[in-house]
């Protein structure tokens, strides 16, 4: 056991988050300006980017490294959600400052809570052993429950932060099920000692029958406990029932940041564990994940259809995304050719995704904000009062549908290629008969906006930083869209690390 | 031995799960989760115990590795319990604020949302 300077050097994106956020929390109570806190906050994440570039020109001339006696890894896989959750925080605070101000004199501690969050989110992707992923998960879950009740007087937030609490603690109690079957049956708890392990040890600890999937009754039971555990973080079917309530009741910007942050970061920790950890039983996982896959944006989809609450409905959305993403890492091909592809292609579309969610969602906080009418009918009118809020929300919902040229179709073309690619054809062609189905849903709020009338004469007006936070997003969509190359690039990188 | 542990801790896991899902009051609900927790503590445990030498026999040779996790097991024991407290700390407050607003900690009251 020896901890060096390079160790903290390697997590200090992590570190300076951490900082950051006792920073400040503790400004607050010396400053009266709010305004003060929140530009802190938003010029003090420049230190943790700063921080994952120098880490990042270091592994690229000496390659990946791990820190802690190998309980972190830290590769160009995890550095990209280093990146990614940062530019999605920035984002967040940018857009949401109005929004805060209503948990006036709590305002810092929500953004406080939000860094902590993330600290944990920026380690997941990063986690090298199964003790790791459960801290991270732990570290990023417990303050969002917190935040999820933020309005704490209101009873449907109150609700939410209880339902979030509650079907995280459930599901991470089943997720430690899991790890610890899979301890049991491979003898260590580090993820790159899992190779050559399962497949003996599984099955010279559970007499060796063969006809088991997964080799062995022990890692049967931990995967199936695992896939879900994660279920829950990912909400994927059968496990998503908390997420509609959970996006309607909690405020509008920890929604948000469930639905990109979170999820980016619960992605990335499923494709680490189950493709470092566990692919000497991948044929077996990745059927399993194809399926669930399958079912979840079909079911997501559906019931999006029936939804009044727009804030429901992006809820809804989210379970569907999840299923298109879940194609991706159904995708694995082994040794065939182009293994990366599966793992390329959810990292692209986490990006876009976390674009175009954002855009929408910072919109749909915009408005609501304003009207306190959150009904998909009080949007109607939109095209008229906020032209310039409606076209950008209509991109965005274009863009989840995946209609050209925006980001969503691109990444989605490289999602169905990539279940192609891993012989699943017919995975492809489900994918793609729900995107036409999601186009109902999308497309009508668009006709609420444009061709609904409203008698409501509220104008919507938003501070200058939140429609710099929307300039970016809303541009990420259509330049990620029409030249994908340079974070496609990156993406292959990337996902050159776990395969 | 390890056969009984592994029983004994599938057996609090079911009583847990059971509980979560069953339980109407809050707290009765945060006390099932923990006993799901401890379920897998017991199997962490057990585990670290009968497994771990069993696996280093099989690789013929005690790796720096594989010595390391020797009681690794244990060790994301005491991390379970410590992450469990935390969760359980944070349940209390929202029961706190919840009985503050509602005078009730029924969690099916808490359902404005379901349709």
């Amino acid at each position: 056991m020896n901890i060096g300077i390079r160790d903290l050097f390697l997590i200090s994106p992590e570190l300076s988050v951490i900082v950051l956020a006792i920073i400040v929390v503790s400004l607050d109570l010396a400053v009266r300006r709010k305004g003060v806190v929140i530009a802190v906050a938003v010029i003090g994440l420049l230190v943790p980017m700063v921080a994952g570039v120098s880490v990042w020109s270091d592994i690229r001339t000496t390659g990946a490294d791990t820190a802690f006696n190998g309980a972190l890894v830290v590769d160009e896989f995890a550095l990209y959600f280093k990146f990614l959750t940062v530019t999605v925080l920035a984002l967040l605070f940018l857009s949401s400052s109005e929004y805060a101000s209503r948990f006036h004199p709590f305002q810092a501690e929500f953004y406080g809570l939000l860094l902590l969050s993330s600290a944990g989110l920026m380690l997941l992707p990063a986690a090298g052993d199964l003790i790791t992923v459960y801290i991270s998960l732990e570290l990023a879950s417990l303050p969002v429950i917190a935040l999820a009740a933020y309005n704490k007087t209101r009873l449907k937030s109150l609700e939410a932060g209880l339902k979030y609490l509650m079907l995280s603690a459930v599901s991470s109690a089943v997720l430690l099920y899991g790890f610890a079957f899979l301890y049991g049956a491979t003898g260590t708890l580090q993820l790159v000692s899992f190779d050559p392990a399962i497949p003996a040890i599984g099955q010279m600890l559970m007499n060796g029958e063969s006809s088991i999937p997964f080799g062995g009754v022990a890692v049967m039971v931990g995967v199936v406990l695992v896939v879900a555990g994660f279920g829950f973080k990912l909400s994927i079917v059968p496990f998503q029932m908390w997420t509609p309530d959970v996006y309607e009741g909690a405020p509008t910007p920890v929604a948000a940041y469930l639905a990109v942050a979170s999820k980016a970061a619960a992605f990335a920790v499923v494709l680490r564990v189950f493709y470092t950890g566990l692919d000497p039983v991948a044929s077996d996982w990745s059927l399993l994940f194809a399926v669930l896959a399958a079912i979840t944006m079909t079911v997501g989809n559906v019931i999006a259809i029936a939804q009044t609450n727009v804030k429901r409905l992006l809820g809804y959305s989210a379970i569907a995304q999840a299923g298109y993403l879940l194609m991706g890492v159904a995708a694995y091909v082994g040794s065939g050719p182009d293994p990366e592809l599966g793992i390329e292609a959810v990292l692209f579309y986490l990006a876009g995704y976390a674009a175009m969610n954002m855009t929408a969602f910072f919109v749909v906080m915009a408005v609501t904000n304003r009207t306190g009418d959150e009904t998909i009918d009080g949007l109607a009118g939109m095209g008229r009062r906020a032209p310039l809020l409606a076209a950008l929300l209509g991109l965005a919902l274009l863009s989840l549908t995946g209609i050209p040229p925006t980001v969503g179709f691109i990444g989605k073309l490289f999602l169905f290629n990539a279940a192609i690619n891993a012989d699943m054809l017919w995975l492809a062609v489900i994918g793609l008969l729900n995107s036409v189905l999601s186009a109902y849903y999308y497309l009508s709020v668009v006709r609420v906006m444009y061709l609904r009338e409203s008698d409501n004469p509220i104008r919507i007006t938003l501070p200058l930083y939140a429609w710099a936070a929307l300039a970016v997003t809303s541009c990420a969509i259509l330049v990620l869209g029409l030249w994908p190359g340079g974070l496609l690039e990156v993406a292959r990188q990337a996902a050159l690390n776990l395969v | 031995m390890l056969e009984r542990l592994l029983i004994l801790s599938a057996i609090l896991f079911c009583i847990g799960l059971y509980g979560a899902l069953s339980r109407r009051h809050v707290i009765a609900v945060l006390i099932s989760v923990e006993i799901m927790f401890n379920a897998v503590n017991v199997a962490l445990v057990a585990f670290s115990r009968y497994v771990t030498p069993a696996a280093l026999r099989a690789a013929g040779e005690v790796t720096p590795i594989a010595e390391s996790t020797l009681l690794a097991g244990q060790s994301f024991a005491v991390f379970v319990i410590v992450v469990a407290a935390a969760e359980v700390a944070l349940g209390l407050a929202l029961v706190i604020a919840m009985v503050r607003t509602k005078d009730s900690v029924d969690v099916t009251e808490a359902s404005l949302m379901r349709r």
